[in-house]
């Protein structure tokens, strides 16, 4: 009894973890759907989110490093803190800004170009973001503190202990997690309402199926590129926030876009429901995997439990469970 | 400079089936077009009446596509001017000039594949949806009103065009006649002040061309939209059109009432390919 009521356990805190993967592979499948671009630079944009976040609400001094060594002075912090609000809203203004300048620097010149181009010149814009975040912002590590509840439900866990048999101490579900499973739920009802009902939303559909067409309905290629990129960077600071509140603003957050990687591939790399659910599956199911065929042999299995799912998902279903299914007419 | 000089004074007049022709609405002036040392266009000017349907013809590589797509601003042109509504336009994004009203099919159907009829015909309606983001986010008051405004000015295209039965079909999977009339139904949805149709029939049985043939005259008969349409059917286009403005190797070697031009020796020569001695 016991056991299993470990193991359910075990489970809800893969689903809470799950979460947080789908978090990131939703950004990459927004900017998927509409260009066809796998964005290499996913991961970078939720750790450069992060970084300005912490940067805004410290008040730290942009590029204090290059401004001390050009000029001779010694700045670091202009002695303000913001509140997390206004820093957040703050943020979401430097991550349109970066959208913008992504649209006009980058893929405002390679229109038309096949997709394995643009796939390339995200590559670049990823290295050069992980740098420009260090020399804007510093490269120490830094801890991410917006007011989000941390730890452990002290409220569940007494409630539920005892359950079975004495020996059962109750459910440890960390709050932050509960806040991301809010957030992440508020966040893909917005986008697939968005997707579905407003007029931004169905030309951002009708640019990811034919440019042409698009243009001759009026759409500005221009302007829906800036807006995915911007809602794609919206995406990754909710998913930097959440992150980096767990474990710290530091480069390795940029390393979880390789999480969503077997997420993408589970769902499919054009469903935002389908980046849920494979989030989730690969949460559940690494949790699980580790808990009972883990002891086993030997542990650590959650560090390419994802993966091997992805292949076989690759094998049997190359489109994932709610990709579009490719159709070639002969 | 860029004032207008005044068409010369055109009254209106009312075709044999009763439909008003009136004053000029486009005017393309000396058109030149060049791709590299191809030349596409060479120096064609024709204007185009407000409520007329002007046909374009011509062999294959004549350039008629060419020519609707300077005018619907895909292609610029290298040389020449366009003028609309009385004011030459700068050179201008295609999605520019489809919401100064000016919207166009192709001819090789340019649907978005993965939505519905609904849709696709929804998209259409874009130039014209005026309410902001966040009021839409927020699924607000206007935003709300405006969203059923333009559901059911698409339904009345759906009616009109008689495709309810596949109103909530995904296009990718409708045979290649609906998928025609449904890109119809998404360029009449923004209500355009000029309607550019490439080769509307192309590919079509005859059923379906007799079909396509009806709706165009129903669509400039009772909204009066200006049409200009580029046609392979000889029959067809002289059954439909008020005008026709024939087109070989870039250059224009006719222009007028249907059975003048017919009749015109240059034509016959240009679609006969008779060599001249």
């Amino acid at each position: 009894m016991t056991d299993l009521l470990y193991a359910v356990e075990v489970m809800i805190n893969g689903l809470m973890a799950g979460v947080l993967y789908a978090l990131v592979a939703l950004g990459f499948v927004l900017i998927f759907k509409a260009s066809g671009i796998f964005n290499y630079a996913q991961g970078v944009l939720a750790l450069f989110a992060a970084l300005t976040l912490v940067g805004l609400q410290e008040g730290q001094v942009p590029f204090a490093h290059l401004i001390n060594a050009a000029l001779g002075t010694d700045l670091h912090h202009f002695g303000w803190q913001l509140p997390a609000v206004v820093a957040i809203v703050l943020t979401v203004g430097v991550m349109v800004l970066l959208a913008i300048a992504i649209e006009r620097l980058i893929l405002k010149h390679l229109v038309n170009q096949a997709p394995i181009i643009l796939f390339m010149a995200t590559i670049g814009l990823a290295y050069f973001l992980e740098g420009f975040g260090d020399i804007m912002w510093g490269a120490d590590i830094k801890t991410l503190d917006v007011g989000l509840p941390q730890g452990g439900s002290a409220w569940l866990e007494q409630a539920t202990a005892g359950w079975g048999s004495d020996e059962f101490y109750g459910f440890f579900i960390d709050r932050l997690d509960i806040v991301a499973t809010l957030v992440a739920a508020v966040l893909v009802i917005s986008l697939t309402l968005f997707s579905q009902f407003s007029k931004q939303g169905r030309a951002l559909r009708a640019v990811a199926d034919d440019h042409q067409a698009a243009l001759s309905v009026g759409i500005s290629l221009r302007f829906i590129w800036v807006l995915v990129w911007s809602i794609a960077g919206i995406v990754a600071l909710v998913a930097g926030i959440m992150w980096g509140a767990k474990s710290g603003v530091q480069f390795s957050l940029s390393l979880i876009a390789l999480k969503a990687l077997p997420v993408l591939m589970l769902g499919g790399f054009t469903s935002i429901p389908g980046a849920i659910v494979g989030g989730l599956i690969i949460g559940v199911g690494e949790k699980l995997f580790e808990f009972t065929v883990g002891p086993m042999i030997g542990g650590a299995t959650e560090n390419w439990f994802a993966y091997v799912l992805a292949l076989v998902f690759l094998v049997f279903r190359p489109q994932g469970l709610f990709g579009e299914r490719i159709i070639e007419r002969v | 400079m860029n004032r207008m000089v005044p068409p010369p004074p055109t009254p209106s007049h009312v075709t044999e089936d009763g439909r008003a022709i009136g004053p000029v609405l486009m005017e393309l002036r000396n058109i030149t077009l060049r791709f590299g040392g191809v030349v596409a266009i060479k120096d064609i000017s024709f204007d185009i009446r407000e409520g007329e349907i002007r046909a374009i013809i011509g062999p294959n590589g004549a350039g008629k596509s060419s020519m609707l797509n300077v005018i619907s601003g895909f292609y610029r042109p290298t040389e020449g001017e366009v003028w609309f509504e009385g004011a030459r336009r700068p050179p201008m994004r295609p999605y520019k000039v489809a919401r100064q009203g000016i919207a166009r099919t192709f001819q090789n159907i340019a649907l978005f594949s993965g939505m519905s009829t609904l849709d696709n015909i929804m998209t259409g309606r874009i130039t014209r949806m005026r309410s902001s983001l966040l009021s839409q986010a927020l699924w607000w008051g206007p935003a709300e009103r405006e969203e059923s405004a333009h559901r059911e000015a698409v339904e009345k295209i759906i009616d009109f065009l008689e495709i309810q039965h596949i109103r909530k079909t995904p296009v990718g999977r409708l045979p290649y006649g609906l998928q025609k009339r449904v890109e119809l139904g998404r360029a009449l949805a923004a209500e355009p002040r000029l309607l550019l149709l490439d080769e509307p029939m192309a590919g079509m049985n005859v059923e379906e061309k007799e079909d396509m043939s009806r709706f165009i005259l129903d669509v400039n008969d009772e909204f009066g939209t200006t049409i200009v349409l580029i046609e392979h059917d000889m029959g067809v286009v002289m059954d439909l059109s008020d005008r026709v403005v024939v087109m070989d190797y870039g250059r224009k070697i006719g222009d007028g009432p249907p059975e003048e031009v017919r009749a015109s020796k240059d034509v016959i020569d240009a679609y006969l390919g008779v060599a001249h001695d």
